[in-house]
């Protein structure tokens, strides 16, 4: 008998397990993509037709909430990337001996659960916190004007709940980067500006690659924000899926919903990483 | 005037950071003061300071048992996933062997995938085999998506690695299995340990997974979104609180222990 290899040994188990619980799920996703309900039957009963028809119905009757769905992640996204940007940076250059616990600090807030903190901020945004009435005293905002139940508190609440998952692998990468080469290129009279254009940013970009996936993919399937912070119209494409599968049992068009989702996904992710110019991702 | 803008110019970046992190801890701050709050049924409006709900915690109903579970799938979770995990690390790690990017690739793809789409297909899968969801699907649905994310912890944990510090090992005649255990294994267990941590986290805080595999069960998640619409009780504050700092202590020893090994 032929003995099997250390490093499959070590595979299989995991592998196994990726492919009974990741691809058969895939795969049996598919099937029911194409499916349509029996005549007469109970709802919640389907059988296989190979409709292909699924799949634009489907995006034909929610192609609002999908042009949403890539509209608030992108915005969320650079945000998040505006955000964390000059914060991975002041960590990795600027930290000295503070560099480990701001790191710690960085990712803390994951510890009070994402949606105790998404609740905290429809309560303080919302019309009985502070922040509103002072706003509207100030004249800021016109007296109607409401900051919860709508598409900026969606946005804002994505990009608040993603923030770390950008701010980590910018720091990963700019924390690589070795002092010597800013101040070279200062001494080679580039300014500032210049020398963040022409060295710091283009040697950090394998982790503003990793951080825009990280926070762009979460984002584009997310429906939480949109539940809480959202209003009917701020609906994207993550609560048609949800309300598809447990409160019209349609699952033939969650799961032709969900496949797009990710096929979209998948080819955004791919054009994106060519752009970018990084392959090695993980 | 100009001292002031210049200091002002300097330290525009540490500002940065301190208005930043203020950002990140608003909503930090505002859960753990209103777990302070004489609230009654919902936590909505400021009605006075109390002691009451942090020395019961369990007072309103459900929400212990919610976080009872959440800490048993989180537990189960971060063992399987990390064991799994761990393993396939050392195959990409430290072995060449055929099918090296297939494997590549699907690691990567359950991380590339939106929750979502994980939740539901696994959900249609378990309802083919007409299993009901409930605690062991969450469960499987958890490790599914932290495997993904121990393996890339270990994974960079070895690759950080000296080599030399093995051969040594070897040259000092260990064997194989010695120089793993004595060698390899102690030092890549930060990682590991690392990857666990993040594991747990993970699942502690999943919520759109949960939602589609769980069926009837309650997780402190779940238990908070169903009751967001009637109003949270401030034992929920007080519980997310208490793992705020729970976790952020373990992190703070977690780092002191680790920096004392490595001057000792």
């Amino acid at each position: 008998m032929k003995k099997i290899s250390t490093p499959y040994l070590l595979l299989i188990p995991g592998m196994g397990f990726l492919f009974t619980f990741f691809l058969l799920p895939l795969f049996n996703l598919a099937q029911t993509s194409t499916q349509t309900a029996v005549g007469g039957g109970d709802t919640g009963q389907y059988e296989q037709t190979f409709r292909f028809q699924n799949y634009v119905d489907a995006f034909v009757e929610n192609k609002e909430q999908f042009g949403r769905s890539f509209l608030y992640a992108t915005i969320a996204t650079v945000l998040a990337l505006a955000i964390a940007y000059p914060l991975a940076y002041a960590i990795a250059f600027k930290g000295g001996k503070l560099k480990n616990l701001m790191l710690v600090l960085v990712v803390a807030p994951f510890f009070t659960s994402f949606l105790l903190r998404t609740i905290a901020w429809k309560q303080i945004l919302g019309e009985e916190g502070f922040v509103v009435p002072t706003l509207r005293n100030l004249h800021i905002i016109s007296q109607s004007t409401t900051l919860t139940s709508s598409a900026f508190a969606v946005v804002a609440g994505m990009t608040y709940n993603f923030l770390p998952f950008m701010t980590l692998p910018l720091y990963a990468s700019i924390d690589r980067i070795d002092p010597r080469t800013l101040e070279a290129s200062g001494d080679l009279y580039a300014n500032g500006f210049t020398t963040f254009r022409k060295v710091t940013l283009p040697l950090s970009m394998p982790g503003v690659v990793a951080g825009t996936l990280l926070t762009f993919i979460p984002a584009a399937g997310d429906y939480v924000n949109a539940a809480i912070l959202g209003s009917p119209q701020t609906k994207m494409l993550g609560n048609v899926i949800e309300s598809r599968y447990f409160k019209i049992v349609d699952y033939p068009t969650a799961a032709a919903l969900s496949f797009t989702l990710m096929a979209a996904i998948l080819v955004l992710v791919t054009i994106y990483v060519r752009k970018a110019g990084t392959e090695e991702l993980v | 005037m100009k001292q002031i803008s210049r200091w002002f110019q300097r330290n525009l970046i540490r500002i940065y950071a301190v208005v930043a992190f203020t950002y990140l801890f608003i909503p930090v701050a505002y859960t753990f003061a209103f777990s302070f709050n004489d609230s009654g049924k919902s936590n909505l409006v400021w009605k006075g300071f109390t002691f009451a709900n942090w020395q019961n915690p369990c007072g309103a109903p459900e929400v212990c048992s919610a976080l009872g579970n959440s800490i048993k799938i989180g537990f189960l979770a971060t063992l399987f996933s990390t064991i799994l995990g761990t393993m396939i690390a050392f195959a990409l790690g430290r072995h060449k062997f055929k099918g090296r990017s297939t494997t590549n690739l699907l690691i990567f793809l359950p991380m590339a995938t939106p929750e979502i789409v994980l939740g539901a297909s696994l959900l249609s899968l378990f309802l083919v085999f007409k299993i009901n969801p409930g605690f062991w699907p969450t469960v499987i649905a958890h490790v599914l998506f932290c495997i993904s994310f121990v393996v890339v912890t270990v994974k960079a944990r070895i690759a950080s690695l000296d080599p030399r510090l093995e051969q040594a090992a070897m040259d000092l005649y260990a064997n194989e299995r010695e120089t793993f255990r004595r060698v390899t294994l102690p030092l890549v267990a930060p990682g590991i340990a690392a990857a666990a941590l993040l594991a747990f986290s993970l699942s502690f805080d999943d919520f759109i997974i949960t939602n589609f595999n769980s069926g009837t069960m309650t997780t402190f998640p779940k238990f908070i979104y169903t009751s967001a619409a009637r109003g949270i009780p401030a034992q929920a504050n007080v519980i997310g609180s208490a793992m705020f700092f729970l976790a952020l202590a373990i992190v703070i020893i977690g780092q002191f222990v680790g920096r004392k090994r490595k001057v000792s």
